[in-house]
């Protein structure tokens, strides 16, 4: 591969013949194995390395508690719950959700109309001291959504946020909406702010 | 008129260079490589926007998995004694009756995802056979029978005095519940502070964070 032989043999008898010469060795050696093997090498090592480290997500908890006077009150002005349910979808509402669940609407994910822009929204009305999310993923929603709500926390700065289990009739109401059957085990509810 | 002679050409290239630069990269790559370490299950990390690394040091790992399958496992390299303070605890406690041999492999093995009921008959398969073994995962279903709870408090007692991580590894299709049910083992042993390990993402442009990141700032935690 490396070196085509295009000598074509004896370059001719000079000296004429009967005078032997001394046949000339070339110095050069075939690279190619050698390339051969570097290259194998080279893939192996790309294939088995973990280029990119991973990085981690700070994530507290508070304890649970059942004494008022240890649980974090919060205004009603400043709240803003976000559920998650199946398939990616978000349910939202401001301050205290309505008897007649008016104010319990959907969104997405959707970086330029979904949750963020509601989050900005809600931040800007907000006097920050009292701005205050509570995220509730339902049993249908994913470790990732938990984790892209967490992270939508950081991006947008928000301060204070809870991760809280969802009340029934939330739930009921995310059922309603995606029109899915009702869970028969129910979670107890639990407010508790993380940070 | 005399022919026009077209030079013959060589078709011999000078691969010296290429060989080169081909070792050059594998000498890097070799350098450079930390070797994956064989996880029993298939896990995709959701992508995050936080900067901070994983560090390598001591810590507890609970992987879940997109089926709901949780994994334990011990990163102990500085203090191997805490892995083996955490299976002779057990074994006592739990009545496991594992054998000196049985503890030994366990010092070895990467995750652990059985019941303690099954966790004897893990053990006494080796290495190889072990990682054939589709394990079913430690039971975290409830609190009665929530054994994360005892492989935690363990190894959180073997690291007693040293900085611990708890570390979290989830699947993106992991069911909520199944991670609350990690965390409430955690809670239960007093432990509050977890580190999600995640994929790197950048801020999106435009936002809070992003404005934050270019002004050289960074957020802060608290």
């Amino acid at each position: 591969m490396a070196s085509i032989d295009t000598a074509g043999g004896d370059s001719g008898h000079k000296k004429g013949p009967g005078v032997k010469k001394a046949k000339k060795l070339s110095t050069r050696v075939d690279m190619t194995p050698m390339v051969d093997l570097g290259f194998l090498l080279i893939t192996f090592f790309i294939f088995t390395t973990t280029m990119s480290t991973p990085s981690t997500m700070d994530l507290f908890m508070p304890k649970d508690t059942n004494k008022d006077e240890e649980l974090n009150k919060a205004k009603q002005s400043g709240a803003l719950t976000v559920m998650m349910g199946k398939d990616n979808h978000l349910y939202y509402y401001e301050g205290k959700l309505a008897e007649d669940a008016s104010n319990f609407l959907s969104t997405s994910f959707d970086p330029d109309k979904g949750i963020r822009k509601i989050i900005i929204d809600k931040k800007k009305r907000t006097p920050p001291e009292d701005l205050v999310i509570v995220l509730k993923p339902n049993e249908e929603a994913t470790y990732k959504n938990t984790v892209d709500m967490l992270d939508e926390m950081t991006i947008n700065n928000v301060k204070r946020f809870a991760l809280v289990d969802i009340s029934e009739v939330e739930n009921m109401l995310i059922h309603k909406t995606e029109g899915t059957p009702m869970p028969a085990a129910t979670t107890t509810a639990q407010p508790a702010p993380a940070q | 008129m005399p022919s026009v002679k077209i030079a013959r050409k060589s078709t011999d290239t000078d691969m010296t260079p290429f060989v080169d630069v081909a070792f050059l990269i594998l000498a890097f790559f070799m350098l450079a490589t930390k070797f994956k370490p064989p996880d029993p299950v298939e896990i995709t990390t959701p992508n995050s926007v936080s900067s901070d690394k994983l560090e390598q040091k001591d810590g507890i790992l609970v992987q879940l998995d997109k089926d709901g399958r949780v994994f334990f496992a011990m990163q102990a390299d500085a203090n191997p004694e805490a892995k083996r303070s955490v299976i002779q605890n057990l074994n006592t406690t739990r009545n496991l009756g594992l054998t000196a041999e049985e503890m030994r492999r366990f010092e070895k093995a990467y995750a652990i995802g059985v019941p303690f009921n099954q966790l004897k008959g893990f053990l006494a398969l080796d290495e190889e056979a072990q990682k054939k073994v589709k394990q079913p995962g430690i039971p975290v279903k409830d609190s009665a029978t929530n054994e994360l709870y005892y492989w935690v408090r363990d190894a959180w007692t073997a690291f007693a005095g040293k900085k611990v991580n708890c570390m979290i590894k989830g699947d993106n299709a992991a069911k909520y519940p199944d991670f609350k049910r990690v965390l409430e083992a955690f809670k239960r042993n007093d432990i509050y502070k977890f580190q999600l390990v995640t994929a790197p993402e950048n801020a999106p442009v435009g936002t809070e964070l992003y404005k934050i990141r270019e002004s050289g700032g960074k957020p802060s935690t608290k």
